[in-house]
């Protein structure tokens, strides 16, 4: 499925190009494709790095246990044929303490971290689980208490309040992943 | 104290609590780095891969396209026409929806309907392409069943959502 939707990016964008002239624009965005993303590899890698060896640490204290207890409900919930202290369990429930809180870097490795954790309980290790896609939706909606990067620009752009928004952010960030949990939840297969 | 102690008091209280358990703190703490080294070295090819098809696609012009496509039916619906550029984007490209998203907010103003829509929208969504390649792709999962359609029918949900809520807010 992912081959065919990167295939499918990669033939509209050349047609695309071809079609409308841009031929050097879209040649320029595949040349510089592995640079741009070396790039943004260093600044994201180096904070990933810092953050997976804060939560390591964070682990071994049982700091992840506490976060595991306090979500438990909403875990027993999403995820009901999993222990809530488990492995995965934990890593999730520090994966979406950081989305709520909008550490969007210290999130990614203790997403991947936790795919990791559910994958070994999967029998097909190349079919997701019901709980991979879940797991894996929640972080596309992510629900957020304080979008601080958003804020900013619009203070930048002269906003006499830039987080009056937070009451819309929050009923829709959270419809956003409730549906997109739903739909996850009654369409997915084990 | 900005949001941003909220940081500086969670790794306070991990190194404290840490320390009272006797973790070795340094040792598990490279652990940790080496491991966030080698996820990152994981999800590489993945992200390179996605990377590159999605400047590409925003350099070939289709979403100008599909944009002028949409507008009128977007208005005609009750969501701002001038937030759609990044409403479209924001699936695809976490910096280039913040960079479209700063854009409408220079040239309409942050407080307009559509600088707001698109705040809504941009702080509410995640970019779910990007997303879901790397944490399926991090693991080799080839068959994801309903992801996509669900992380879709989240994003439409957002959208949906933002433009009422800034309605009914503002």
């Amino acid at each position: 499925m992912l081959n065919g939707i990167w295939l499918g990016l990669m033939l509209i964008s050349l047609a695309g190009g071809m079609l409308t002239g841009r031929t050097q624009a879209v040649t320029e965005a595949l040349l510089n494709g592995g640079k741009n993303t070396l790039t943004f590899m260093i600044t994201l890698g180096g904070s990933m790095c810092l953050w997976s060896g804060i939560l390591r640490v964070a682990d071994k204290a049982g700091v992840t246990r506490l976060f595991a207890r306090l979500v438990a409900p909403l875990m027993r919930y999403l995820f009901p044929n999993l222990p809530t202290d488990g492995a995965a369990c934990r890593a999730m429930s520090m994966n979406i303490a950081a989305n709520v809180l909008g550490l969007g870097n210290a999130a990614t490795p203790l997403g991947l971290q936790a795919m990791k954790h559910l994958q070994t309980a999967a029998r097909h290790k190349e079919y997701a689980t019901r709980n991979m896609v879940v797991f894996a939706v929640l972080n596309t909606a992510s629900v957020q208490i304080i979008p601080t990067t958003v804020a900013a620009l619009r203070a930048q752009a002269g906003s006499a309040a830039p987080f009056s928004i937070l009451p819309a952010v929050w009923v829709t960030s959270l419809g956003a992943a409730v549906v997109a949990v739903t739909v996850a939840r009654v369409f997915g297969k084990e | 104290m900005g949001p941003e102690a909220v940081v500086l008091v969670f790794v306070g209280a991990v190194l404290v609590l840490a320390r009272r358990q006797r973790v070795a703190v340094l040792d598990e703490f490279c652990v940790g780095v080496k491991e966030g080294a080698q996820a990152a070295i994981q999800v590489f090819p993945t992200l390179l891969a996605l990377m590159t098809a999605v400047a590409m696609l925003q350099a070939c012009g289709v979403l100008d396209g599909l944009v002028r496509l949409l507008q009128p039916i977007a208005g005609r619906l009750g969501f701002p026409a001038e937030a759609l550029p990044s409403a479209l984007l924001r699936p695809l490209s976490g910096s280039g929806s913040l960079a479209v998203l700063q854009e409408v907010l220079q040239r309409y103003g942050a407080d307009s309907t559509a600088g707001r829509v698109a705040s809504v929208l941009q702080s509410s969504t995640e970019t779910t392409f990007y997303t879901l390649s790397l944490y399926f792709g991090y693991v080799g999962i080839k068959k994801v069943g309903c992801a996509l359609p669900a992380a879709l029918a989240g994003d439409v949900t957002g959208m949906i959502l933002s433009a009422l809520t800034v309605h009914l807010f503002f």
